[in-house]
């Protein structure tokens, strides 16, 4: 049922088709995009990706490389297709009705795109969390965190206690809840449950986490908690995290890549560089007046 | 002057509100106090007759005094679980089918179809079932009589089961799939146990709506003054009794009527006060 996507506007994806070396230099001189070297492991790229919804174009071809074992921030006003953008990196895009995309993403050199790629295989490893915590209201807390493991019939060398409680602890809500682990996962609070959705995601122990506005439907210091835990994963695992928030973002993130909608309202990549960059010296004036506050 | 229109108007809304409201209460109390005449006429009429024989015993020959319904009770269960059986797992994928699965176009077809065959006149479905189950077999059985009462719950368990798992929200999904769990997977293990409490309450609604049809068991069930004979004998029902004996003339066999028509209001009652404490018992409303 789904569409393929029309080879449609052909003249706007000049900007971005990157037909030769040269050409590409020039490009990304002229659209700020930084050029990333990384060889490790969780690192992501990105070559002309672009994301449909029928015939409508939502994210105009994108291309740049987001730093393995980092945290990289994707900001931009509403509707700009910073979410759809980002669940092109684990496939969830395509689960939408008549959603689909094209251009490749690279997983530590691997198209996740690929013809013979099964996507349910790419989400173990490019896991996600979403705006509104879900843990999964029939299970408990110690369920919720190995269910990934538990319904996909995994079967793991360890325990699947010590991955449980390695899972909780990384997602600093191990102290909260370890006396009472088989209670109900929606009993506890809202920032309580998105750790509890966050130790989900680990408990498989995926190359990236992904995460959508993690902290909208948070209080302060819900959010606080969850930045912290941000910055003390990312040794461990490659983190892209959709915010609407600039103070979020130049809190948490190494990189910064920000998203505006184009003249055929596509989303489109403005400027990546360093968060620092962004936040202080920005190349491109619309990045500038966005960070500065005046629109958005 | 604009003072006394803006009067006027608030008064005339006051009544359209006031004729409303007293429209909606009375609707609502003539339906109650038409469900209570019923169900008081029931419990009056066959309070006084029913005994303890009447759930032990087997009828005793026309002419004779009291005797019980005990055969109807436990063939009427024996239909039912066979309706059951039959019904339910067809009625819990075609709901999965179409909550999950199905495109939208094809999903509206087979809704339409669906509610449809809901709407068939329950004597049609007798008459199907006599032609496709009694005439092969060559006699009434309680299998006919179960693939017939299947007949008319599988739509009305399809629905509310299609129903039940559509208020499992999205997000549930999203989070399992975000896992990497196969798409049945996820029906099976998320989106089923999150809807169990209303697939159950589905299923019994069902049950208890299979259970007083009467029309498509006289041509299938046929009725029997004797215990059953084994599934592929004539078997007798409650609401095949009732109507037997309330069509006849003997006093004493219409008090039995009312009897059984006691115990089975009682039933389907019972059925859904058990479905109402199923659901205050679960947390599935917060979604």
């Amino acid at each position: 049922m789904t569409q393929q996507a029309p080879t449609q506007t052909q003249r706007d994806s000049r900007d971005h088709s990157g037909a030769g070396p040269s050409l590409q230099a020039t490009q990304e001189q002229r659209s700020h995009i930084a050029k990333v070297e990384s060889t490790d492991p969780g690192t992501i790229t990105i070559e002309n990706l672009e994301a449909y919804y029928g015939n409508f174009r939502a994210v105009a071809p994108v291309t740049f490389t987001i730093p393995g074992r980092k945290v990289t921030a994707v900001i931009g006003p509403s509707g700009c297709g910073k979410s759809t953008f980002i669940r092109c990196l684990n496939r969830m895009h395509e689960t939408v009705r008549g959603a689909s995309s094209r251009g490749h993403v690279l997983l530590d050199g691997e198209d996740i795109n690929g013809p013979k790629v099964d996507p349910v295989l790419i989400r173990r490893k490019i896991g996600m969390v979403f705006q509104k915590p879900n843990p999964f209201p029939t299970m408990s807390i110690y369920d919720n965190v190995a269910s990934g493991l538990k319904l996909n019939g995994i079967k793991s060398g360890r325990p699947m206690n010590e991955i449980v409680e390695q899972a909780l602890r990384q997602a600093a809500l191990w102290d909260e809840v370890k006396d009472k682990l088989k209670q109900a996962g929606t009993a506890l609070s809202g920032g309580q449950q998105q750790r509890l959705c966050i130790a989900r995601a680990l408990a498989v122990e995926p190359e990236v986490l992904l995460m959508d506005e993690p902290c909208s439907a948070l209080d302060p210091i819900a959010t606080l908690a969850i930045e912290d835990l941000i910055r003390q994963l990312a040794p461990d695992v490659t983190i892209v995290i959709v915010t609407h928030n600039m103070q979020q973002a130049s809190r948490v993130s190494d990189m910064t890549a920000f998203f505006m909608m184009n003249e055929q309202r596509s989303g489109e990549l403005v400027e990546y560089a360093t968060t620092e960059t962004i936040f202080t010296n920005p190349a491109d004036k619309r990045t500038e007046d966005y960070v500065t506050g005046r629109f958005g | 002057m604009a003072l006394s229109a803006a009067d006027f108007n608030y008064r005339r809304r006051k009544l359209i509100s006031a004729v409303m409201l007293g429209a909606a209460a009375t609707s609502a109390i003539g339906m109650i106090a038409v469900l209570f005449l019923i169900l008081g006429y029931v419990f009056i009429q066959g309070g006084q007759a029913i005994d303890f024989a009447f759930f032990t015993e087997l009828p005793r020959p026309v002419g004779q005094e009291g005797g019980g319904m005990a055969n109807a009770i436990v063939g009427s269960l024996i239909v039912l679980a066979i309706a059951g059986v039959l019904a339910i797992p067809v009625g819990f994928f075609a709901g999965i089918y179409l909550s999950e699965y199905a495109s939208t176009t094809f999903a509206g077809a087979v809704r339409f179809v669906i509610e449809t065959m809901a709407g068939v006149p329950s004597i049609v479905i007798g008459i199907f079932a006599f032609v496709l189950i009694v005439r092969p077999m060559g006699t009434y059985s309680a299998i006919a009589g179960g693939f017939a009462l299947a007949m008319i719950m599988i739509p009305i368990f399809a629905r509310a089961a299609e129903e039940a798992l559509k208020t499992v929200p999205f997000s549930l999904r999203e989070a399992a799939m975000a896992l990497g769990v196969p798409s049945w997977r996820i029906v099976l293990r998320v989106v089923v146990p999150t809807a169990g409490p209303g697939i159950i309450t589905a299923a019994m609604l069902a049950l208890a709506r299979a259970g007083g049809e009467t029309a498509p068991l006289i041509f299938t069930a046929l009725g029997n003054r004797f215990w059953q004979e084994g599934l592929t004998s004539p078997i007798a029902t409650l609401p095949v009794q009732i109507w037997e004996y309330a069509s006849g003339p003997y006093a004493d066999l219409h008090r039995q009527a009312w009897a059984g028509s006691l115990v089975l209001v009682a039933m389907t009652v019972g059925i859904i006060g058990l479905v109402r404490l199923l659901y205050r018992g679960t947390s599935f409303r917060q979604f």
